[in-house]
């Protein structure tokens, strides 16, 4: 038995596993990253737009702080999220754009003076400050009351993704390529590694540590047509589940999002709606302003996929060989602006639409594109059932979106939970020791070794190609942007047999060495469980909030639902997830529950909501001389690491 | 994603070797699919893999043009795969053959990756400043011209696809070649303000004829470039710096 030990061990290589492996790295800690593809080829670099962080240098901006950041989220969140975290996050996420900074990100740049810019479909003028020339500029995103958006054009996943990863480099982090971490190893109830599989050499090796991180994003490809990459496969999530002790949260909070292109799914930023770009229908009328007077174009993702639905099924679709689109017109930006901001979004239309968006309106219909679930976590971001097992960025469910994220809080959301989780599991590492018994690592090795022997010698097996469309089928037409009871109790049935099938999986190429064929035997089961967790969530959760959009219960129902579903996979032989509830706290929230300001939103309130409405009235006016810190301290108290305490420095507020 | 109108019937012709299979041969083989509307050769190989050839190694990520996964020599000229349309040829014909000058993982597929991490340690492809090292993250970052920002954006668009190590004549004829990737990530670092290497620190990476003297200015490098990069540009501006610091 081959075994690699280490301190820290972190599955995925994409900015969120990247950070975390830098923190616990400089903390003097042995650590390695596992990714089953060179690490800046991950899914991070996919993100166009950009990171939200609350520096408010440019002229639309000014304004904006943390508090700003932090209320925009839970809003967005449609009071989902765990507010500690979202406070944590929006606190830190300033300092990692500035971290970022000095590791080598080329944000774009305030530029003095006037600009022509598009807003509400006119070109108005807008002049940057003198004194903010050369500081980090920002763009208008959906949901956020603030242009707080930062980016480098169109490609600040790449940017980021780059500099992190050359960070690592620099710091002689190794970075095993082409592994997959097929199980975790765990014994009464803490985590030790991975047993992991060489994708080159077939090889099964155990990653022993400490404290293992599973970073390895989301899960959109268990729907047919996602914005994801084709490895977004939710694996790490599903070996967390696979523990029968780790659960994931919230796993039927999925996000789609308003502009991916028509049939292939591919994004287009919501950077062209920020920058001024329209939605039209198939009469080329801009439709947006009737749903949504207020915000139009840039209502929260969640609200505008709802309302494009809508009115695709009023009829006024654009009809195509792949089902009915809207447009997404950019062509009012101009030429130069596209081809300086949004050229990702212009190479795309070029290569797979053959259409030059300078010119010509863009199919787009809304698509799979986030997992707001994931492995539950505490805010330290340590599983809250498996100890020594922590999880940061897409496949976590640290929970600061709730049921639905806001543009440009995703990369915002890797970097800053590496940073903080990653002190967390430095201090987890410092406290606690490797004391796993080998025979227990052994035990883990042979049940992935057997499982592997089985499938290869199985004759006549399940072909997992034909498991994974089936299920990719089912989630799009029964688990997709409004669902009833009926489809999905029609979803549960059909992925639980499909389950059972997925248990007599086989390959018809029979090598043990790198083997596609192999690799899909082993992970659609796994996918088949992951689709089940979200299927059943979205059964039970009988009301609608955020991205969950449940027709035949349309109130978000404050009374009966502000909790967290838990998702657990008790036994292997088991052929459904059994579910549990978190009660999310409204007497210890900042911002109790509240509107988020769009139409048609009903909600049953929760009962001891007007009490902490009144108590959080009180709290401030009993405090008439304390700054905003000191209120947001005691409205809800919150930790982050030592280091990440200090206030954040704006240009003419300076740290207020 | 097949519409049964009846496209044409492809053929593609691929490579095929497994080197961790014992007696196993390089070899040739031909694969049908039918042509759809929008059909790239993502969606072809996945096809052949799903329905034809089980073992069949290639590698996609992104299959949106981004990550730099799937280069590979498409009827003669190293491309991403996944952003090249099937209607693109006007014959029915289509021959898919790994990147060369990288190890061969199997068929499409080669290890790129321990390439690239090799030349970004070689390069250093990260800042170097003591100062920025002590950077106070609470304070406002470091001011930086708007368009040396977007200049430096522009040279760092590279997806490290390997199409342009593929395409060099140089590269092919000596290993230690460091190519036209790592050239333009030299460029990049050398404009970035941020970074206080000189040139006389770059030319202990680059001047020599494993560096900027060993391009041979057929431009294979910028005629492949999925990113349309100017390489040539940055080579021929790096030679001129270089032999600036030679004198000096």
């Amino acid at each position: 038995m081959k075994v690699v030990y280490t301190d820290s061990l972190v599955i995925g290589g994409g900015l969120a596993g990247l950070r975390t492996a830098i923190a616990t790295q400089s903390r003097g800690l042995d650590t390695i990253i596992l990714s089953l593809i060179p690490a800046k080829r991950s899914h991070s670099a996919a993100a166009q737009g950009g990171m939200q962080a609350s520096l408010a240098a440019a002229v639309k901006s000014e304004g904006d702080n943390e508090d700003v950041h932090f209320a925009d989220t839970v809003k967005g969140s449609d009071w989902g999220c765990d507010q500690q975290v979202a406070r944590m996050f929006a606190n830190t996420a300033p300092k990692a754009i500035r971290e970022l900074t000095s590791w080598g990100v080329p944000w774009s740049r305030v530029r003095k003076g006037d600009h022509d810019v598009v807003i509400n479909a006119e070109r108005v003028t807008i002049t940057e400050k003198d004194e903010a020339h050369g500081l980090i500029t920002a763009r208008d995103f959906g949901g956020t009351k603030k242009w707080r958006t930062c980016y480098t054009a169109d490609g600040t996943g790449h940017t980021m993704l780059y500099a992190m990863d050359n960070r690592a480099i620099q710091k002689n982090i190794p970075v095993h390529e082409r592994k997959e971490a097929v199980a975790l190893i765990h014994h009464d109830g803490v985590c030790y590694g991975a047993i992991v599989r060489d994708l080159i050499t077939g090889e099964l090796v155990a990653y022993v540590a400490r404290a293992t991180t599973i970073s390895t994003g989301g899960y959109g490809r268990l729907y047919a047509i996602s914005t994801n990459s084709v490895i977004s496969e939710g694996i790490g999530a599903a070996i967390a589940l696979e523990t029968g002790v780790a659960p994931l949260g919230n796993m039927e909070a999925v996000q789609f999002h308003p502009t991916a292109i028509v049939p292939v799914g591919i994004l287009t930023t919501e950077g062209c709606r920020g920058d001024g770009g329209l939605l039209r229908d198939v009469d080329g009328y801009r439709f947006m302003p009737d749903y949504e007077p207020d915000k139009k174009e840039l209502a929260s993702r969640d609200v505008v996929s709802r309302r494009m639905t809508e009115h695709i099924r009023k009829g006024k679709g654009v009809p195509s060989p792949y089902g009915d689109h809207l447009w997404l017109d950019i062509t009012l930006l101009g030429k130069v602006h596209i081809e300086k901001n949004l050229r990702e979004v212009k190479e795309i239309c070029e290569y797979f639409l053959g259409i030059d968006p300078v010119e010509e309106y863009i199919p787009v219909r809304p698509t799979q594109h986030y997992s707001m679930g994931g492995i539950r976590t505490k805010p330290t971001g340590e599983s809250t059932h498996l100890r020594g097992l922590f999880a940061t960025g897409e496949a976590a469910c640290w929970d600061m979106h709730g049921f639905n994220r806001l543009g440009g809080n995703s990369v915002a959301e890797t970097v800053v939970a590496g940073m903080i989780v990653g002190e967390y599991i430095a201090d987890y590492c410092e406290s606690n020791t490797i004391d796993i018994p080998t025979a227990v690592v052994k035990e883990f090795m042979r049940r992935e070794e057997d499982a592997i022997t089985e499938i290869i010698g199985r004759t006549n097996g399940e072909n997992p190609y034909e498991l994974k469309e089936a299920m990719q089928k089912i989630m799009m037409d029964k688990v997709g942007i409004f669902r009833t009871g009926k489809d999905l109790q029609e979803a549960v049935d059909e992925l639980r047999v499909l389950q059972q099938r997925s248990r007599n999986v086989g390959v018809r190429n029979k090598v043990r060495h790198s083997n596609p064929d192999l690799v899909e035997a082993i992970r659609v089961p796994k996918m088949i469980k992951l689709a089940l967790t979200v299927a059943c969530g979205a059964l039970a959760r009988t009301e609608s909030r955020g991205a969950h959009a449940r027709e035949d219960f349309t109130e978000r129902n404050d009374r009966d639902w502000l909790k967290r579903t838990l998702a657990f996979w008790k036994n292997a032989s088991d052929d459904m997830p059994v579910l549990d509830y978190e009660q999310l706290d409204v007497m210890k929230m900042e911002m109790p529950p509240g509107s988020r300001g769009y139409g048609n939103a009903e909600t049953i309130p929760h009962p001891d909501t007007e009490k902490r409405v009144k108590e959080v009235e009180e709290i401030i006016a009993s405090k008439p001389n304390a700054d905003r810190f000191e209120i947001q301290q005691a409205l809800m108290p919150i930790e982050v690491p030592e280091k990440y305490k200090g206030k954040n420095e704006r240009i003419g507020v300076g740290f207020e | 994603m097949s519409t049964g109108n009846g496209g044409r019937a492809l053929k593609f012709h691929i490579f095929k070797y497994d080197p961790h299979k014992e007696g196993d041969k390089p070899r040739m083989q031909t694969f049908e699919v039918e042509e759809a509307p929008g059909m790239t050769i993502f969606i072809a190989l996945n096809q052949i893999r799903q329905n034809q050839d089980p073992a069949l190694q290639f590698d996609f990520v992104c299959r949106a043009g981004i990550c730099g996964s799937c280069g590979m020599v498409i009827n003669g000229r190293p491309d991403l795969a996944c952003r090249t349309l099937t209607s693109k040829f006007k014959k029915p014909e289509i021959t898919l053959l790994p990147l060369p000058a990288f190890d061969l993982i199997g068929d499409l597929s080669v290890n790129t990756g321990k390439f690239n991490r090799e030349v970004s340690e070689r390069v250093q492809t990260w800042i170097h400043n003591e100062e920025a090292e002590k950077t106070d993250v609470t304070r406002l970052e470091e001011r930086m011209d708007p368009d040396l920002a977007d200049e430096i954006y522009e040279l760092d668009r590279c997806i490290e696809c390997g199409c342009c190590i593929s395409a060099c004549a140089t590269k092919r004829m000596r290993d230690d070649f460091l190519g036209a990737m790592g050239m333009m990530k030299v460029a990049r670092f050398h404009l970035d303000s941020r970074d206080k290497r000189t040139d006389e620190d770059w030319y202990h990476v680059i001047g020599n004829d494993t560096g900027v003297f060993g391009c041979m200015s057929l431009m294979g490098c910028e005629d492949h470039c999925p990113k349309n990069l100017p390489h040539q540009a940055q080579i021929a501006f790096l030679r001129r710096r270089m032999v600036g610091a030679a004198k000096d």
